[in-house]
């Protein structure tokens, strides 16, 4: 997976080209969705109400059209001035926003119902010019997102992290802003799917409720993931008990006729596709004649 | 233009003031509800102060305590419908200048105006 974070800075890499490149594309676009929806579907936001979001890394507004048929107000912010400029075009809703997260938001107290933020965060880890610290710009990020959340509300990021390390210093910057929540995992166990998102909370009063909701959601989450892991240890046992058994009732590696053993490899190899298997002839692990 | 009321200085300085603005008037659906629960994030006295400097004066001075349909359509129509499209905030504290061009205001700090 190339990791355009470490291409060059945010501003930058998503230049003319690759603003229009990135919203004209399918696949991208269809990814974005989905991971909107579920980013949607773990914010809660009330049903049937209007409500006031935060888009951060907002980019050309693919996911603020999601917004908008959900039928939510929001306000988006990115660095890219290209990918606004895309926006623009493609005549989005919401108001839109240049500026840099790292620096911290100016947003009234309490003005946000929630926030999202798709494939955004694990740029603020980088450090890309002398000034930069990503400890500090997470901390401002945080700090100032916080305060301009309502209580109680949520905020979403589905970020894709390098390293454990990098997961650990978001996570802590959070929780140090005043958070609550956690991280939420879909399909763990897959290298392709498997998709990360923070679940913010704030609130004093909401947080054993809140806590709650999020362990539900974070089993949930992890409930597909659950599944499979089971069932691979349910597989597992299986297979120890079948090879304890292979032990005592068939034959041992040892006991097997040598063309037996011959046959089973041939078969292991040519059922992993492996070029240049011997056919199988009456020659076959023969014996060759003793010549003196 | 409702970005504009929620904006708030680095330097806890509120609300921005306007030059040189451009103002374009793009009809939104009403969402009366919406607007009656943005209430209380308001800092009216703000609001009423920077419609005024853009030159609409539907809004009372006072907050309303009950809401009349009419007030609501006014309010709607400043926070919703009035987009700001070139213009300048000034900051009143720091006298920061941040430039608005096609609507999207810029609100990037050099490095050394980051508050800490």
């Amino acid at each position: 997976m190339s990791r355009p974070e470490e291409i060059s800075p945010p501003e930058i890499f998503y230049g003319d080209i690759e603003a229009t490149k990135y919203t004209s594309n399918t696949r991208v676009k269809s990814i974005q969705a989905q991971m909107t929806r579920r980013a949607l579907e773990l914010l809660a936001l009330p049903e049937d109400e209007t409500a006031f979001v935060l888009d951060i890394g907002c980019g050309s507004g693919l996911s603020g059209e999601l917004l908008d048929e959900a039928g939510h107000v929001w306000v988006g912010c990115d660095i890219a001035p290209s990918m606004l400029e895309v926006a623009l075009e493609r005549e989005v809703e919401g108001d839109l926003f240049l500026q840099d997260i790292g620096q911290g938001f100016g947003f009234r107290p309490g003005t946000f119902d929630g926030a999202i933020s798709i494939s955004v965060i694990q740029w603020l880890l980088n450090a890309d010019s002398t000034s930069h610290s990503p400890a500090q710009r997470l901390t401002r990020f945080f700090t100032t997102l916080h305060s301009a959340l309502k209580n109680p509300s949520r905020a979403i990021f589905q970020f894709y992290p390098s390293s454990d390390d990098q997961v650990q210093m978001i996570v802590n910057a959070a929780q140090r802003a005043g958070f609550g929540g956690g991280l939420v995992v879909d399909y763990p166990n897959s290298k392709k799917a498997r998709k990360m998102y923070l679940c913010l909370m704030v609130g004093q009063q909401e947080i054993p409720k809140a806590l709650n909701g999020d362990e539900m959601e974070v089993d949930e989450g992890a409930s597909l993931g659950m599944k499979k892991r089971r069932e691979e240890i349910l597989n597992e046992k299986r297979r120890r008990k079948d090879s304890a058994g292979g032990k005592k009732g068939k034959k041992s590696k040892k006991d097997m006729v040598a063309k037996e053993w011959i046959m089973k490899k041939k078969e292991l190899y040519r059922s992993r596709g492996k070029e240049g298997v011997p056919n199988d002839s009456k020659y076959t692990a023969r014996k060759r004649k003793v010549y003196f | 233009m409702y970005i504009v009321n929620v904006e708030n200085c680095t330097k806890d300085n509120f609300p921005l003031s306007f030059s040189e603005v451009e103002l374009v008037i793009r009809p939104a659906p009403e969402n009366l509800e919406f607007i009656q629960r943005f209430l209380p994030k308001l800092d009216w006295s703000a609001l009423v102060d920077t419609a005024r400097s853009l030159g609409d004066e539907s809004l009372p001075e006072q907050m309303p305590d009950q809401w009349t349909d009419d007030q609501l359509k006014a309010l709607h129509h400043v926070l919703m419908e009035l987009h700001v499209e070139e213009g300048n905030m000034t900051c009143r504290g720091c006298g920061h200048v941040y430039p608005i061009s096609n609507g999207i205001p810029n609100m990037l700090l050099a490095e050394h105006e980051v508050g800490r």
